[in-house]
């Protein structure tokens, strides 16, 4: 038999390779501020826990290395990104002097681009498999479920990230909370509001240019400067129409964000509703209305779920695109986990940077793969698939 | 009966059909044919009031078919386009029903009525009742699209260019359907096409639409027999003419006396197809069987040739 070289793990082999031998694992610093220690892997565990944690990659790096099959990659993808998480917690508690509250142990780089190496063979894996849109999200709840063990059982405690998670776990919540509220309120609103306008613009012609060019042009202003430009009418609102105030509409703070997140959003919903119903096959329509249907009996047995996993489509995008984004409420107030990432900022500790930073992606990557498993499985209904 | 009363319909200054009167008889098979732009299917549509026309008047029964709303009017007559339009997010069945589940029907008529459809269209309730309109030949489809048509068991079918987008064979199989469809439930049937085969395949009555006038109404034979204008001529087609008479003439009104060796060909075969035997088996004369079997005597080439020949 010819062993055969897979084209991607030898990508995915010269990254891992750049992790281990020319990247730290992990950073021992004195305190949050300063300058730190780089240490490799060897330096960062116990002889036995290095040299097992290098056998693993190198064994999950063969696997890679060579065309085998994908159920097997992503074993070794999983067993050698279980690893990695539980061995730099690990390293923090075997870094951190005895009884020293103000040293900080964090991922080097190595640490990063290992996880990258063995996260992009998870995916290849994953790609090949095509798993049905049921064992993806299988798959995601067993990713978060390690994860909250990996939390509560208290193996990453040593780690600064958790060290400026354990300093403000309430405020943690609360800006979680917030940051949920927003994406999800805004797509919420967006829906409620974007599908009633594509199903008008699809019905009326000349309202469709108009109302598609302005959202566009909405959504080339950079957030920032929208704003600025909310300020002024939120702040007018809030000072005229009684009760506003009482509701939370103010010049800045959550409700301009609130709008803003509103506005970006709309676009997507609204074009893609468009387009959805402009695909709905017109002998289909036709048929609709020869059989007897009424205008509205044809838009929602006929039209709507037809269109639905276009509109998914542009739900998805919205949802991950708003999370990302309601980052940006702290500059003005808004609350959400933007509020570690500016403190982090201002502060130049990049552990608390982190701290708002990762739960973001995560939630990100958590809803994309939720949305895409429901628009497959929406899709599917044609093919008979899963009627269901 | 449907009596189409001086119906026109203008888009602006294009008048698209021209005060068009004619009478569809109950339980007949009315064929309208012409060219593409000729009005055919506008006039067909307003019938449903798919189109609303500009002036004039259509009777169903006798009753204006503006006197309930559009919709309804459209439920109680059947429907049936080209490319079968079926919804492609709805199993077979689910499509089937959508009429009745319109009316209201309850769940255990409209379960009877789906099955006894697709069993009277040679499709096993069980295997393609629960499939998706993709997963079947253009053939099925188009049946099923028929079948959704005839749920609620309207009096009235208007089918547009319904055989289009089917092969040769599976359209001649289509139309035998069509014809033993409308026998069984006695459904007056008004269909629009550009296949000269089709309608005198078809049709009691053919109706030839040019430039959206109707310029002749009546059997098929008529049409050939006297053609009022010489558009319905060149419709026709000089080389078709005696083909097309033999075509709409049963093999068995041509029978006479006498024995005749081979095989015999039945009754209700068309005259054209008993020619088509003689033809290529060599013979003068082929015997003729009734539906039940009965031998009817025999059918020869002499008295084709002379059915063929242009009427005095």
């Amino acid at each position: 038999m010819r062993i055969r070289f897979d084209k991607l793990g030898i990508v995915i082999a010269l990254i891992a390779a750049c992790g281990v031998f020319f990247s730290a694992f992990a950073v021992l610093k004195p305190n949050r501020i300063l300058q730190g220690q780089a240490k490799t892997i060897l330096e960062a565990l116990p002889a036995w826990a290095g040299w097992g944690l290098l056998v693993l990659l190198a064994v999950a790096t063969a696997i890679a290395l060579f065309r085998m099959s994908p159920w097997l990659k992503l074993t070794a993808a999983a067993a050698a990104l279980a690893a990695l998480t539980i061995a730099i917690g690990y390293a923090a508690s075997f870094l951190t002097p005895a009884g020293n509250s103000y040293a900080r142990v964090s991922p080097a780089s190595g640490f990063w681009i290992l996880l990258f190496a063995f996260a992009l063979l998870a995916a290849d894996a994953l790609t090949r498999l095509q798993p049905p849109p049921w064992m993806r999200v299988l798959f995601l709840a067993i990713t978060g479920g390690g994860i909250a063990l990996l939390l509560i059982s208290g193996s990453w405690d040593g780690l600064s990230i958790m060290k400026e998670y354990g300093g403000r776990a309430d405020v943690f919540w609360i800006e979680a909370g917030k940051h949920v509220t927003l994406a999800l309120g805004s797509l919420f609103a967006a829906v409620l509001a974007g599908l009633p306008l594509g199903i008008l613009c699809h019905r009326v012609t000349w309202l469709r240019t108009g109302v598609l060019n302005t959202l566009n042009l909405v959504q080339t202003i950079p957030s920032i400067a929208l704003f600025g430009i909310l300020i002024g009418p939120l702040a007018w609102i809030a000072a005229t129409v009684p009760g506003a105030a009482a509701l939370g509409i103010r010049g800045i703070g959550a409700a301009p964000a609130f709008v803003a997140l509103f506005l970006y959003s709309l676009l997507p919903v609204v074009a893609n509703t468009v387009v959805g119903l402009a695909g709905v096959p017109p002998e289909a329509n036709d048929a609709a209305r020869g059989i007897g249907m009424t205008d509205r009996q044809r838009l929602f047995q006929v039209e709507f779920p037809l269109a639905l996993p276009v509109i998914l489509t542009a739900i998805r995008i919205v949802l991950v695109q708003n999370i990302g984004m309601a980052t940006i409420a702290a500059l003005i107030g808004g609350g959400g986990f933007g509020v570690f990432v500016f403190q982090g900022i201002g502060q130049t500790a990049m552990d608390l940077v982190l701290l708002g930073a990762v739960p973001t992606v995560a939630l990100a990557f958590a809803a994309a793969v939720m949305l895409d498993a429901l628009i497959e499985a929406n899709s599917r209904v044609p093919n008979g698939v899963s009627a269901a | 009966m449907i009596e189409i009363d001086a119906i026109t319909k203008r888009y602006d200054e294009n008048t698209v059909v021209d005060n068009v009167s004619m009478v569809i008889e109950p339980r007949t098979v009315t064929v309208v044919v012409g060219t593409s732009g000729s009005g055919k299917t506008t006039l067909l549509r307003m019938i449903n009031r798919l189109v609303e026309p500009t002036e004039g008047m259509i009777r169903l029964d006798g009753e204006d078919n503006r006197a309930i709303p559009g919709h309804e009017l459209r439920r109680r007559i059947g429907y049936a386009i080209q490319g079968h339009g079926l919804f492609p997010h709805r199993t077979v069945a689910q499509n089937i029903a959508t009429v009745p589940g319109l009316l209201g029907w309850e769940k255990s008529r409209i379960d009877a009525k789906v099955e006894e459809l697709l069993t009277l269209f040679q499709l096993d309730a069980k295997t393609f009742g629960p499939r998706y309109p993709h997963e079947l030949s253009g053939g099925q489809q188009q049946r099923v699209g028929v079948a959704r048509a005839l749920a609620a068991e309207p009096n009235v079918l208007l089918m547009d260019e319904p055989f289009g987008a089917l092969d040769p064979i599976i359209r001649a199989k289509a139309q035998e359907d069509l014809l033993a469809i409308q026998r069984h439930f006695g459904t007056t049937i008004v269909l629009v096409t550009h296949d000269m085969n089709e309608a005198f395949h078809l049709a009691d009555k053919i109706a030839v639409m040019d430039k959206g006038r109707v310029l002749q109404y009546g059997p098929p034979v008529e049409l050939v027999r006297a053609p009022a204008a010489p558009f319905v001529e060149t419709l026709i087609g000089d080389t078709e003419r005696p083909f097309r008479l033999l075509a709409i003439a049963k093999a068995g009104a041509a029978a006479e006396p006498g024995d005749a060796d081979g095989e015999p060909i039945h009754e209700d075969r068309s005259q054209q197809e008993a020619l088509a035997d003689l033809l290529w088996s060599g013979r003068n004369a082929l015997p003729v069987i009734s539906a039940t079997g009965v031998p009817m005597g025999r059918v020869t080439l002499e008295a084709l040739l002379k059915h063929a020949a242009r009427p005095q």
